[in-house]
C-alpha cells in the first residue's frame, strides 16, 4: 500500500452527469491495485505524461498472445500497480451475457486481479485490466473452467466481432453471430499463436449501416446486403404519408444516392436495378420498407487505421455471397488470403497495404479470384499497363 | 523419454451465444420485422409472431469495476430475467420481455448514475482507448477527455434532437486502437516532439532494420554513437507518429507538450453517402487535465454548428460536403493552416482540381 492517497485532480472527474471512470476505479480501490492505479493517474494528470512502460513479454503457457504486458515506471511509489497486465477475454458473439455468467467472471477477476475491466475493449474483447504476472496462470485456468478463453493480440487473428444481427435486428442479412462464432472456433490457433506479418481483424455487420464499423476497422469486412427487391409494406407507408414525417420527397426520395425512387400520387416506387442498397430509405421509413428476402453478404478486404502506410477502407472482394453454414467458402478465401500474405507480406504490413503494394490484380490472381468491375471505383486512368506472360 | 505432462484443455474459444440469449430472442431469432424508439434509450422490436422485445440502453464509462458489473447483473435479474448485452459503443443494454419493467428499470439505472439514452439522432458513448490509465504510447488521457466531453454534451445523450446521429471517438495516439478515423468527430492524441533516443539501451533493445522500416516518412537512419550501432532521427522529416517507439522501446515519445487534434466528417455507414474518413479540423489543442476545456469547447461548438445548419438525416460529413470545406472553416471560425493540407502518400488526391467553388467573402467585393 502507498501513503500517496491524495488525488485532487483525478477527483474532479467524479463530478458531472456522465458516468465517471474515477468512481469506477474508486469502487475497486478497497483493493491495493486499483488504489495505486489512481495514484499513478494523478501523477499523469499533474505531469501531463503517461507512466506506463513499453510492453514486456508476459503470457500464459502455450499461447503467444491474449495478455498485454504492462509495467509502471513508478514501481517504488506504487508497488501494487507496478505489474498491471491486460488480459483479453473472447466474449460471446454479439456481446450477449447472462447475470450468472457476468458474476462468475467477476468472482474470478476479484480473486486474481484489480477488479477493473473494460466492457469492452476497442477490438471487442472483454478486458481485465491489471493482473500481476504470478496471477496469470491461475486466472487463465479459472477462465477456461468457466468456459472462457483468451482473445487475440499481436501479429495474429484478433478476436472476431459482430453486431447483434438476427438476435435483435430485422435488417440482419445474414447470421452475424453464427459466422463470428464459427470463425472464432475454427481459428483458435491463428488467434492464440501469432504467425502473421501483422494483425488481422474480422468484423461482421448484418447490413450496410455497418454498426461495428467493419469497413473501417477490419481486414476482412463481412457486410450484409441482398439481391432481390426492397420490400414495401403499403399499409405502413400510408401511415408515414399521412403523418408527413419524415418528408417522403425531401428526406427520403431526394436523399437516395442513386435517385432510384419516385413518389407520385402518394405511391412510392423503386427501380431496384438502380438501387445501391445503401439503407437510407429503410432507415428513414423502418416500418414500411425492409431489405429484400434473398439476403447474403458482401466481402471486403483491407480496412485499417493509419499505421503504417495510411488509413484504408476495405475494398470489394466478393460482391455477393449467400454466407451459409458451415461457411466453407469464406474459410477457403481466408486460407488463400493468409497463404499469400503470410508468404509475401512484410513485417508489420497489413493485408490492405500488402494489396496496394503488389496491386489488386496480382493479389486476385494469387488468391484465385477473377477481376470484376464491382471491385474498383473506376478502371485505371494511366496507361502504364504491365505485360503479362500468357499463363495458359 | 521426458515425462508427458497432463495436457490442459486450451483453445476452447468463445462460449456459444445461444444459451446466453433471452428466451424471447431464442423464439424470435431472425424473425424480427420492425422496431421503434418510443423514447430515447428504449428500442422496441416486434417479431412476426407479434412478440415485443424491449431494449433499455444505458451509458457506461467502459472502464467498469466488478462492483458495477454485479450491479448490472442484479438489475438484469430484477427486470430482464438476467439477460443483458453490451453494444459496440460500450453501452449496456437490458433485454426485457415485459414492457411494464421498462420505466422502473430506467428509474433504477438513472438513480445509480447510469443514464438511459444513446439511440437515434443522438450522441451516444464515445468509443475510446486506454490513455494514461494503461498505455505506454498515449499522448493524452482517454477516459478524462471522454468524461469531460460527455459531461458537456450530456443533453444530447438523453434526447434525439440532432439532424442525425453524431459518432464521436477518441484515440490517444496514431496507433488508433479505437480506429477513430471514420467518425463524425474524432479526437486524436498527437505527440509533438521527435523521439528521444536512449543510445545506451538501443543496441540491446531494438532491431535496427525493423526500426528504420517502421518510419512512414523515412526519417530514421543508422548512426554510430560512442562506437555502438544506434539510430538518428532527421527532425525535419519526423511526423511524431510513434511507430518507431512501437517497435523500439529506446525511442520514447511521451512529452508534457503532447496534445490532441480534432477531425470531422467521417462515417462508416453506407446510408446515402459512401463511408468516408474524418478530415482535419483543428491541428492541435493542449492537454489540460483534468477537464481539457479547450477540447470540450471545440467539440461542443462543432456539434452546435452542425445542429444549427445540417438538414434532417445529414451526417456531419454530408453537411460539410454540401456547403463546401471553405464555408465550414469560415462558419466554424477555425483558421485554415498549412497543417490542413495533406502531404503524405496520396496527398494529390485531396487537392481541388476544378474551378467549381462557391464565392467567398475572403475574395473581397467588386464596386
Amino acid at each position: 500500500m502507498t501513503n500517496n492517497k491524495s488525488t485532487p485532480l483525478v477527483d474532479e472527474l467524479e463530478a458531472g452527469p456522465w458516468p465517471s471512470f474515477v468512481k469506477e476505479i474508486k469502487k475497486s480501490a478497497d483493493g491495493p491495485m486499483a488504489s495505486d492505479l489512481l495514484g499513478v493517474l494523478e501523477r499523469s494528470y499533474t505531469e501531463k505524461i503517461g507512466h506506463w512502460k513499453h510492453g514486456g513479454m508476459v503470457g500464459v503457457k502455450g499461447y503467444g498472445g491474449g495478455v498485454i504486458g504492462r509495467y509502471n515506471d513508478l514501481a517504488q511509489e506504487f508497488p501494487d500497480a507496478a505489474e498491471f497486465h491486460t488480459v483479453r477475454i473472447n466474449p460471446p458473439a454479439g456481446w450477449f451475457y447472462t447475470s450468472e455468467v457476468l458474476r462468475r467472471l467477476c468472482d474470478i477477476w476479484e480473486r486474481h486481479g484489480s477488479g477493473l475491466t473494460n466492457f469492452h475493449g476497442a477490438t471487442g474483447d472483454a478486458v481485465f485490466l491489471g493482473a500481476k504476472t504470478a496471477e496469470l496462470e491461475p486466472l487463465f485456468g479459472e477462465l477456461l473452467a468457466a468456459g472462457f478463453d483468451l482473445g487475440g493480440s499481436g501479429s495474429a487473428l484478433r478476436t472476431p466481432s459482430c453486431c447483434c444481427g438476427p438476435a435483435r435486428c430485422e435488417w440482419a442479412c445474414f447470421d452475424t453471430l453464427a459466422v463470428t462464432h464459427e470463425l472464432t472456433q475454427a481459428y483458435q490457433d491463428e488467434m492464440h499463436r501469432p504467425a502473421f506479418p501483422y494483425k488481422f481483424k474480422i468484423k461482421a455487420s448484418g447490413c450496410p449501416n455497418d454498426c461495428v464499423g467493419a469497413i473501417a476497422r477490419s481486414d476482412l469486412s463481412i457486410i450484409g446486403t441482398w439481391r432481390d427487391d426492397i420490400q414495401i409494406d403499403k399499409v405502413e407507408l400510408a401511415k408515414y404519408v399521412a403523418a408527413g414525417k419524415p418528408d417522403i420527397v425531401h428526406d427520403v426520395v431526394e436523399r437516395c444516392p442513386t435517385r432510384c425512387m419516385r413518389f407520385e400520387n402518394s405511391t412510392l416506387s423503386l427501380d431496384n436495378d438502380e438501387c445501391a442498397r445503401c439503407m437510407h430509405c429503410i432507415n428513414a421509413l423502418p416500418n414500411a420498407l425492409s431489405p429484400g428476402k434473398d439476403r447474403g453478404a458482401m466481402l471486403l478486404v483491407g480496412g485499417k487505421a493509419p499505421v503504417l502506410g495510411g488509413a484504408l477502407l476495405s475494398s470489394v472482394l466478393v460482391p455477393f455471397i449467400k454466407l451459409e453454414s458451415p461457411y466453407e467458402d469464406i474459410k477457403e478465401l481466408l486460407a488463400a488470403i493468409w497463404d499469400v500474405w503470410s508468404e509475401h507480406g512484410k513485417h508489420r504490413e497489413r493485408v490492405g497495404e500488402f494489396i496496394q503494394r503488389i496491386g489488386l490484380a496480382n493479389f486476385l490472381e494469387q488468391i484465385g479470384l477473377d477481376p470484376q468491375p464491382e471491385m474498383v471505383a473506376h478502371p485505371r486512368t494511366n496507361p502504364y499497363i504491365a505485360r503479362h506472360e500468357d499463363k495458359a | 523419454m521426458p515425462p508427458i505432462a497432463v495436457k490442459r484443455k486450451t483453445d476452447i474459444g468463445a462460449p456459444h451465444y445461444h444459451g446466453l440469449l433471452p428466451p424471447i430472442i431464442q423464439r424470435n431469432y431472425g424473425k424480427w420485422v420492425r422496431h421503434e424508439i418510443p423514447r430515447p434509450g428504449v428500442l422496441v422490436h416486434t417479431s412476426e409472431s407479434g412478440e415485443k422485445l424491449y431494449s433499455v440502453r444505458a451509458g457506461s464509462p467502459r472502464l467498469l469495476s466488478t462492483k458495477t458489473i454485479r450491479l448490472f447483473a442484479a438489475l438484469a435479474d430484477e427486470f430482464s430475467g438476467g439477460f443483458l448485452r453490451f453494444t459496440s459503443r460500450n453501452n449496456v443494454e437490458f433485454l426485457l420481455s415485459d414492457g411494464g419493467n421498462v420505466a422502473p428499470l430506467i428509474l433504477r439505472l438513472e438513480g445509480e448514475g447510469y443514464p438511459v439514452g444513446g439511440t437515434g439522432p443522438a450522441i451516444t458513448s464515445i468509443v475510446h482507448t486506454q490513455g494514461w490509465i494503461h498505455c505506454h504510447s498515449a499522448a493524452s488521457d482517454a477516459s478524462g477527455v471522454v468524461k469531460s466531453v460527455m459531461d458537456e454534451l450530456f443533453p444530447y445523450f438523453g434526447s434525439m434532437v440532432l439532424p442525425a446521429k453524431v459518432r464521436i471517438a477518441f484515440a490517444c495516439c496514431l496507433n488508433m486502437c479505437g480506429a477513430v478515423h471514420c467518425s463524425d468527430i474524432a479526437i486524436l492524441g498527437l505527440h509533438r516532439k521527435v523521439p528521444k533516443i536512449n543510445h545506451g539501451t538501443l543496441f540491446k533493445t531494438c532491431e535496427i532494420p525493423t526500426t528504420i522500416a517502421s518510419c512512414p516518412t523515412g526519417a530514421i537512419r543508422p548512426a554510430t554513437i560512442d562506437g555502438r550501432a544506434s539510430l538518428e532521427v532527421i527532425a525535419d522529416q519526423c511526423v511524431c507518429c510513434g511507430n518507431c517507439y512501437t517497435v523500439c522501446p529506446s525511442m520514447t515519445m511521451n512529452d508534457p507538450e503532447d496534445g490532441v487534434s480534432i477531425w470531422v466528417g467521417g462515417k462508416v455507414s453506407n446510408a446515402r453517402r459512401e463511408p468516408m474518413f474524418s478530415k482535419l479540423a483543428i491541428p492541435f489543442l493542449p492537454n489540460h487535465p483534468p477537464r481539457w476545456p479547450e477540447v470540450t469547447t471545440a467539440v461542443k461548438s462543432l456539434v452546435e454548428l452542425y445542429a444549427a445548419h445540417a438538414k434532417p438525416f445529414e451526417r456531419m460529413g454530408e453537411w460539410i460536403e454540401r456547403i463546401g470545406w471553405p464555408r465550414f472553416f469560415r462558419l466554424a471560425g477555425i483558421p485554415f493552416t498549412r497543417d490542413h493540407i495533406d502531404d503524405f502518400t496520396h496527398a494529390g488526391e485531396t487537392y481541388k482540381r476544378s474551378v467549381q467553388l462557391r464565392r467567398s467573402p475572403a475574395w473581397g467585393q467588386g464596386g
